[in-house]
């Protein structure tokens, strides 16, 4: 009997068969647990001369989370994307690595324990990540919590202002204590935001969009439509310039404009946006004196009478040259914050020019699956949350790096997976657990997609709007 | 939504090209001058994990680097710095190498340089853990010591040449410091040393020698006048020159005493020869006149005045001035107005006249050699310039010799030796107060040493002290040492 070219046969159905990535993942996490054991091993030999006890424990600690995430994604999110959880896995292991380093300060005894701390947070973090891809079973139940997701950003936004929990650090109110914990509440207010942005504008996209006057030809949008995220988005930067921290109002920003120009596809937003941005910054340069000190910084980091943290992180740049001092042979501990905000320079010095160029490539993949998921994403919902959670991980690497070289005015920030503090391991591993979970269903086949009634009837009356 | 997010990965991607060409802004083409920037402790680390090389005199390690078990893994020791301190200089872990030779030859001395490129090059391959040149100097220790012992407490300085060579035999500032002090890992204490220093108004840590204040010369400029007189042909150590009781500086009422108001000569006209025996006031002044501003410039210039010199450290240009009336240039004849010299240069005169009138440039380091002991840089005696000719040379010899014989500095006159020689008392402010100079060399007919000396606010000249009385025994004492080597 003919075969006719409709009818399916059991060799197209076979090449249709989509590879889930979990062997390639498995092979990457194995090379990234290599790559962080050996540089354990080698920042212990060079700084001091043996192997501590506990370094075995450390590396098998860390062994074990990675491969317990990898199983997690086995058994319940066989399709995702299978560079994620490697890149991070790599970056925070070498943050390990490179905070164990900076402990061990020649001459002085003991080490001061950061390293232990960060341990203990990635464990936390990562059984986080396990814990969001194991409740979460599709990212577009968050769409439901898009309001409760604003007023959670501003609870998080605000608790450092509550009196005795709050706290000052270096003269930013950014953090809350309780009992022995700190914690910085606005890394997380981070994701909240831009679920509440990927919600609220894949449901007005098109009044954005397309309703509206259009001046000096730029289209703009009703007030009504435009207001209420305006408003959200001016409150958060109100209460981040209040806080005075300024690389999360950076952050913030354009976490805002990239979101809602990709929503509208309305280049104006961007025009919009930058000319805002470029008025606040001359605004805030007006009104604040340490906005002065820092663009002051920039100009000449050798300034006299000056803070000489940019040039301190320049001269330990400029020590590790093209190809570094080694593992565990520069001096990075000169800096300030050698391990949280200027780790980015620690490794400069010690895996040189080289050695930070690798880094940027694990950061710039990370973002490019991100994106890439965004992309190949089948919801409008995913695609803005993909959008959002990867560039803000992009843009905080471009500012935290980009103030450490020179590029913008430095402003505090963590180095996502690689800084020293708890707060930011766990929203960055939250982040890599959602762009799990929306890659899963970006890469899943049809076959195999899940159906969830109430969800659907929600995209089906979007459609008609 | 597709579009926009692929025009967001493009921004992305200029993000991250930014970020690599800071980065190889820093770290490739800034690096070198971000290491060499001074207080950049790495650097300082760095440096201390290599043995810095040595500072010889007469093969005796007058600084040297001492292993150590704490994180500045040498300690850098000076073994007799109350006689070499403005020599050696320091080397601070704080406030890195400073002043002398730990500063004019660092790169050497921390095995940084370009010459020792190979040197380097075969201690990464044979794994031999990296170090410094050692340097040996020119010092005689017996001329240092003779110096150092000579001036005692007194503020001022002292320098010896050879002068058929530059070598120079010894370099002495008072007062002095001792750099262990600021070179200690004791960081606080370091802080505290370097401060009293900074703030002490006697400011031990300048090298009077060469880079202090400049001083008025005073009479020891004579000698550049008559250098000029005899050079310019239209005088002979005999031609007569005016010189009265007193002199009336031109265009002024103002009279210029001879020294305790005494006549040069009975008859008023006493020889160039005469003059520079006596020390005579007025017929220096009025020989000033005749010989006008340029020809003594020239002949100032031709010693060495107003040119940079490094011995490797830098030596403070001498000045004679620009710009005068006539009564001013007279001044400058005796050595006053805006004459301003440097022991130094004061040296080079008389090494100048001893050599036949040539100049030999300066140097103080005779051999630099790198870890394995071999010789890298050895030193070869350069003429800087024909300062006045053979004849000249041999006129003013004669008359330096009766200055020491018979005028104001018998003070430096040595049994069984010639020496020649030529006081100053040179006059600062209105107190009265002066600087006593004497510069000279001995044996006058073999010279083998060249010597200037100041003693700061020595005299009162009112009261009719001279520098012969204070200097010339100084310089005796270096004399004797240098003639004995």
């Amino acid at each position: 009997m003919p075969v006719t070219a409709t009818s399916p046969t059991p060799s197209t159905v076979t090449s249709l068969k989509v590879r889930s990535g979990r062997t390639i993942e498995l092979l990457l996490l194995l090379l990234a647990l290599g790559i962080v054991t050996l540089s354990y091993i080698t920042v212990n030999v060079t700084a001091v001369g043996e192997l501590p006890a506990d370094v075995w424990w450390h590396v098998g600690g860390f062994a074990a989370l990675g491969l317990g995430l990898h199983v997690v994604l086995r058994r319940r999110a066989r399709y995702a994307d299978p560079l994620l959880l490697p890149l991070a896995t790599l970056l925070n292991g070498l943050g390990l690595v490179m905070i164990h380093r900076i402990d061990l300060v020649p001459g002085q005894l003991g080490t001061s324990g950061v390293a232990s701390r960060q341990l203990m947070w990635t464990a936390l973090a990562m059984v986080m990540a396990a814990v969001v891809l194991l409740v979460l079973r599709d990212h577009r139940v968050l769409r439901r919590f898009t309001y409760i997701a604003m007023a959670l950003g501003f609870v998080l936004l605000l608790l450092p202002m509550l009196p005795v929990i709050g706290q000052t650090v270096n003269g930013s109110r950014l953090w809350i204590r309780i009992g022995p914990f700190s914690f910085q509440p606005g890394e997380l207010a981070k994701i909240a935001v831009a679920v509440f942005f990927a919600g609220y504008l894949v449901s007005t996209r098109d009044a954005l969009s397309l309703v509206g006057r259009r001046v000096l030809g730029l289209q703009l949008p009703r007030a009504r439509d435009l207001g209420p995220i305006l408003v959200a988005w001016g409150l958060s930067v109100l209460i981040l310039v209040l806080q005075r921290d300024l690389g999360s109002s950076l952050l913030f920003f354009g976490l805002f404009v990239a979101v809602l120009y990709v929503a509208t596809e309305r280049t104006s937003w961007i025009i919009i946006g930058l000319s805002l941005f470029v008025g606040g910054c001359l605004l805030a340069w007006r009104l604040f004196s340490h906005v002065q000190s820092r663009v002051t910084l920039w100009l000449d980091p050798f300034a006299p009478e000056q803070s000489d943290q940019v040039a301190k992180g320049l001269m330990g740049l400029a020590h590790g040259g093209i190809f570094g001092a080694g593992l565990g042979n520069g001096y990075p501990y000169i800096t300030y914050y050698a391990n949280s905000d200027y780790i980015v320079a620690s490794f400069g010095e010690e895996l040189g020019m080289v050695g930070l160029f690798a880094l940027l490539m694990l950061y710039a993949l990370l973002v490019e699956r991100g994106l890439r998921t965004a992309i190949g994403s089948r919801d409008g919902f995913g695609k803005l949350l993909a959008v959002g959670l990867s560039f803000t991980v992009a843009l905080q690497v471009f500012v935290i790096v980009g103030g450490i070289t020179r590029v913008i005015p430095l402003t505090g920030l963590t180095t996502p997976f690689l800084s020293a503090g708890g707060s930011s391991l766990l929203a960055n591993w939250i982040i890599v657990a959602l762009l799990l979970r929306v890659s899963d269903a970006a890469r899943r086949p049809i076959s195999e997609r899940r159906q969830d009634p109430s969800i659907d009837a929600a995209e089906r009356e979007e459609a008609r709007a | 939504m597709n579009t926009p997010i692929r025009r967001l990965a493009l921004v992305v991607f200029a993000m991250f090209t930014a970020l690599l060409l800071s980065t190889t802004w820093i770290q490739f083409v800034q690096a070198e001058d971000l290491r060499d920037r001074a207080g950049n402790r790495r650097t300082l680390i760095e440096n201390y994990s290599r043995d810095r090389g040595a500072i010889l005199v007469d093969g005796t390690p007058i600084a040297a680097s001492e292993p150590t078990d704490d994180e500045l893994e040498w300690l850098r020791r000076y073994q007799q710095p109350s006689r070499y301190a403005h020599l050696t200089g320091y080397y601070s872990f704080t406030y890195g190498a400073g002043l002398g030779l730990e500063r004019a030859e660092d790169s050497l001395l921390a095995g940084t340089d370009d010459s020792l490129f190979y040197q380097r090059l075969s201690d990464v391959v044979t794994g031999k853990p990296a170090s410094g040149a050692s340097i040996e100097l020119t010092i005689d220790p017996q001329v240092q010591a003779a110096a150092v012992e000579a001036l005692g407490d007194r503020r001022g300085a002292a320098v010896a040449l050879d002068p058929q060579t530059g070598q120079i035999l010894a370099m002495v500032s008072r007062p002095s410091f001792d750099p262990n002090a600021l070179s200690s890992h004791q960081l606080n204490a370091v802080d505290e040393a370097y401060v009293a220093l900074t703030e002490d108004p006697a400011q031990p840590l300048t090298n009077r020698a060469i880079a202090g204040d400049l001083y008025p010369p005073g009479s020891t400029f004579k000698l550049v006048l008559a250098a000029a007189a005899l050079e310019s042909g239209q005088y002979e150590p005999d031609t007569e020159l005016e010189g009265g009781l007193t002199y009336t500086l031109p265009g002024t009422e103002t009279t210029l005493p001879n020294f305790g108001g005494a006549a040069c000569d009975p008859e008023d006209t006493p020889t160039l020869a005469e003059s520079v025996q006596v020390s005579c006031n007025t017929s220096f002044a009025w020989l000033a006149g005749e010989l006008g501003a340029d020809a003594i410039r020239e002949q100032a210039e031709a010693f060495g005045f107003g040119e940079p010199l490094e011995v490797p450290m830098s030596v403070t240009p001498s000045i004679y001035p620009e710009e005068m009336d006539d009564a001013q240039l007279a001044l400058t004849g005796i050595g006053q107005f805006e004459v301003r010299e440097t022991p130094m240069q004061v040296a080079m005169i008389s090494a100048a006249i001893a050599n036949d009138g040539v100049t030999m440039s300066p140097y103080l380091v005779e051999e630099v050699r790198n870890s394995d002991l071999e010789v890298i840089e050895s030193a070869e005696p350069r003429s800087r310039s024909r300062a006045i000719s053979s004849e000249t040379a041999t006129d003013l010899t004669a008359m330096m010799e009766l200055v020491v014989e018979q005028g104001s500095g018998q003070g430096a006159a040595l049994p069984e030796v010639q020496v020649a020689g030529k006081t100053g008392t040179a006059e600062y402010g209105n107190s009265g107060a002066a600087h006593a100079w004497f510069t000279g060399f001995a044996p006058a007919d073999d010279p083998q040493i060249a010597v200037a000396v100041i003693v700061e606010s020595a005299t009162d000249n009112w009261a009719g002290e001279t520098g012969g009385q204070i200097a010339a025994p100084i310089a005796r004492a270096m004399l004797d040492a240098g003639v004995q080597r």
